[in-house]
């Protein structure tokens, strides 16, 4: 083993990098970082991967899409839309998806990546929410993590909205209302990101920008950000044997979690394949091209849209007469709704610090059933925004079962306030009930003291939490309990 | 199981009027010119029809007058089944109650009644598939959906799917209005672009779906359960899976 190794051209590359940039000592550091090991730690990852997705796949598209409103004629090979008028951009999304190589399983994975992007998301960041690992000193992390879903929301409206079909020019049409509605600065938004009375002519092309380069741009760099702050504070854990607030239990990136990520990632490609291959999703030549004085039954948005579609739909008609202004009906379901949603969202942490009084750091996870609480009003939540989702597909929901659409309305109205609270109930005392019959394991706090790094005594891999972060640190994470 | 339920419904009425007929007198409305053709069609008509539009075609409180309602829409209500009514909110189609034979015969005594539009002739060869899509989307689509898949309207009422497609039972429905639906005469829609319409209609029967399974064609609604169920399932699913692969290399 000590014998020098010959020096092959790999590892003579790699020194000479390193010579210069110093970038052995990182990557060591970064690929000896013990990773705790709970599956739903890795969900996470799932967001990560449908981005690199969602950035493959999405440049393909760049080389043959067209973002113009310029007047153009369809001559390609979907016989239905021979010789229609189009814009240009329409045009070019029906060729994409007829007329190049590959340019439908593409658009399509693009599409069903941008659903599962949103949707893994959430699901992680109901992990967090529900374990509580944005507590205190993760605050920072997680107000990353809600921009980052809000920037994945609207890239997805963005993105579907580029294409000029009639569903998208619909959803773009209720964007400018939804703007309009704004007080004060409403007409000069409009005017502004629309550049004119709707359709407006400079919209696609503004939206091309924003969506391929601007908000990606920014979600690149906050998912560093994000991935920044993690590797700096190390991932939270369950509570366990072995495992304390002062130490990380579980095993080393490299080579464990690399191949566990590597592997991931080729099933996460795997599903979106699968997906974008077998089954049809946005068939803009059904939907035909935008025409403003038209819209078709059973208009919707994609999912992470449809619970706004849904507010829309169940808000009764008020409109507000404040200092001589006209607030619109629009204004309180597309401009407050998700201005209060994710306001708490950003202030969850400092929030739920204020109502428990606890502003001490945690590196040890909660479980649900331990927070009756939080976890009774994250499931609220759930139902609340489940409610809304539901309520935006009130119609096809009503043609699907034969019931009159105006019941199915009525019924959203009475469930929007009662399922969260139903809900919320049966949460708390499924909490209350498994934690007494289960309580929670106990800090395990002797070993912080004895093993600070290396191997914990079950033969898994250690680190010490705040060994990178100095004595002082150290003192207090291992001193904490005692 | 719809088809016995329509005829006991026809028996039903057929009793219904056999009872009234001995309570009320029988207004003659059987002119000597009647030929023996629409004679026939009068007496199908006294059995299965007249207890709600009225012995002689003016319409009861149960029922509207078919004076203006023409061969195009008795051929239309007759052909789906919509009509004899069954137990239901508004006519939903169903197999025909009537033989074609009859139904040519209840037609014609229909057209009889008063001035309506004929069946309307349909040469689709001369419709345009992609002038009838752009009509399609404009005038049908707002309530049929872009698809044809039908779509809600208000109070329990519903546009029905456009599909399966008969040429002549569509052009007489873009004709006639029934129900909640416009009538689109020739000043609206020339024979030439319901020609079209219909091409689209029946092309909409079996749109090729280059992308796959069609999901639907209710677009963005059964898009997210199937990103949620199948995608974040199957995800879910390999997570739990890798996530609970032992290392090997933390076990000495």
């Amino acid at each position: 083993m000590n014998q020098p190794r010959p020096a092959t051209r790999s590892r003579r590359l790699a020194r000479w990098v390193d010579d210069r940039l110093g970038t052995a000592y990182l990557a060591t550091k970064a690929l000896r970082k013990v990773f705790p090991d709970h599956w739903s730690f890795m969900l996470g990852e799932l967001s990560l991967y449908s981005f690199v997705i969602l950035v493959v796949t999405g440049v393909y598209l760049t080389f043959f899409f067209d973002p113009s409103q310029a007047e153009s004629t369809y001559r390609g090979s979907y016989e239905a839309m021979r010789g229609v008028e189009m814009t240009a951009a329409y045009r070019s999304a029906l060729e994409l998806s007829f007329d190049v190589r590959a340019g439908l399983v593409m658009r399509q994975i693009h599409h069903w990546a941008a659903l599962l992007f949103v949707a893994t998301m959430a699901v992680h960041m109901a992990r967090v929410f529900f374990t509580g690992a944005f507590r205190r000193p993760r605050e920072i992390n997680w107000m990353v993590g809600v921009t980052l879903l809000i920037l994945a929301v609207f890239n997805g409206f963005a993105g579907y909205s580029l294409l000029d079909d009639q569903l998208s020019g619909t959803g773009l049409r209720i964007g400018y209302s939804i703007a309009l509605s704004v007080p004060l600065v409403g007409t000069w938004l409009v005017s502004l990101l629309f550049g004119g009375e709707f359709p407006g002519p400079d919209i696609i092309e503004r939206l091309y920008v924003i969506h391929i380069l601007l908000v990606p741009a920014v979600i690149a760099a906050l998912i560093g950000v994000h991935m920044a702050i993690l590797l700096r504070q190390k991932h939270t854990q369950f509570a366990g044997p072995g495992r304390a607030e002062g130490n990380v239990v579980g095993e080393r990136v490299w080579p464990t979690y690399a191949a566990k990520g590597l592997g991931l990632f080729f099933l996460t490609t795997a599903v979106l394949a699968a997906l974008g291959g077998l089954a049809q999703i946005n068939p803009i030549w059904i939907y035909g091209p935008f025409d403003p004085a038209e819209v078709s039954a059973a208009s919707q948005p994609d999912w992470y849209m449809g619970w706004l579609d849904g507010a829309m739909r169940l808000i009764p008609p008020w409109e507000v007469r404040a200092f001589g202004y006209e607030v619109p009906n629009p204004f309180f379901p597309g401009a407050v709704l998700p201005g209060v949603t994710f306001a708490l969202l950003y202030l969850w942490p400092f929030l739920e610090a204020r109502f428990t009084g606890d502003r001490s750091e945690h590196h040890l996870l909660d479980r649900p059933r331990d927070r009756p609480v939080r976890t009774a009003m994250g499931v609220a939540t759930i139902a609340f925004y489940g409610v809304l989702f539901l309520a935006g597909g009130g119609d096809v929901l009503s043609t699907t079962f034969g019931v009159s659409v105006n019941a199915v309305f009525q019924a959203f109205r009475v469930l929007l306030f009662v399922l969260p609270a139903a809900s919320a109930w049966v949460a708390y005392r499924l909490c209350r009930d498994l934690a007494q019959r289960d309580p929670a394991p106990a800090d395990d706090g002797s070993v912080a003291m004895t093993a600070l790094a290396g191997v914990a005594e079950d033969g898994r891999d250690q680190d010490d939490r705040a060994g990178h972060d100095g004595p002082e640190a150290q003192g207090q994470a291992v001193g904490k309990h005692h | 199981m719809r088809s016995v339920r329509s005829r006991l419904g026809v028996l039903c009425l057929v009793a219904l009027f056999m009872s009234l007929a001995g309570l009320l007198p029988v207004r003659s409305a059987t002119p000597a010119t009647l030929s023996q053709m629409t004679e026939d069609g009068r007496q199908l008509y006294l059995r299965g029809c007249s207890s709600c539009h009225g012995l002689d075609g003016t319409g009861t409180p149960s029922g509207p007058s078919l004076e203006r309602s023409g061969a195009a829409s008795a051929y239309y209500y007759l052909s789906t089944g919509r009509m004899p009514l069954a137990d239901e909110a508004q006519p939903r189609r169903k197999p025909p109650a009537y033989s074609r034979a009859q139904i040519d015969l209840l037609v014609d005594y229909v057209a009889s009644l008063g001035s309506g539009p004929a069946i309307p002739e349909v040469h689709l060869e001369t419709g345009d598939l992609a002038e009838g899509g752009v009509l399609y989307r404009s005038n049908c689509g707002p309530c049929h959906t872009a698809a044809g898949i039908g779509g809600a309207l208000s109070y329990g009422r519903a546009a029905p799917s456009v599909t399966p497609a008969d040429p002549v039972e569509a052009a007489a429905a873009i004709r006639t209005g029934p129900g909640q639906m416009p009538v689109f005469g020739p000043e609206a829609l020339s024979d030439h672009e319901v020609a079209s319409i219909v091409r689209y209609i029946r092309f909409l029967e079996s749109p090729p779906t280059p992308g796959g399974a069609a999901l639907g064609g209710a677009g963005p609604i059964p898009e997210g359960f199937v990103a949620w169920i199948f995608g974040v399932g199957t995800l879910v699913l390999a997570v739990l899976w890798i996530g609970k692969l032992e290392g090997g290399h933390g076990r000495h």
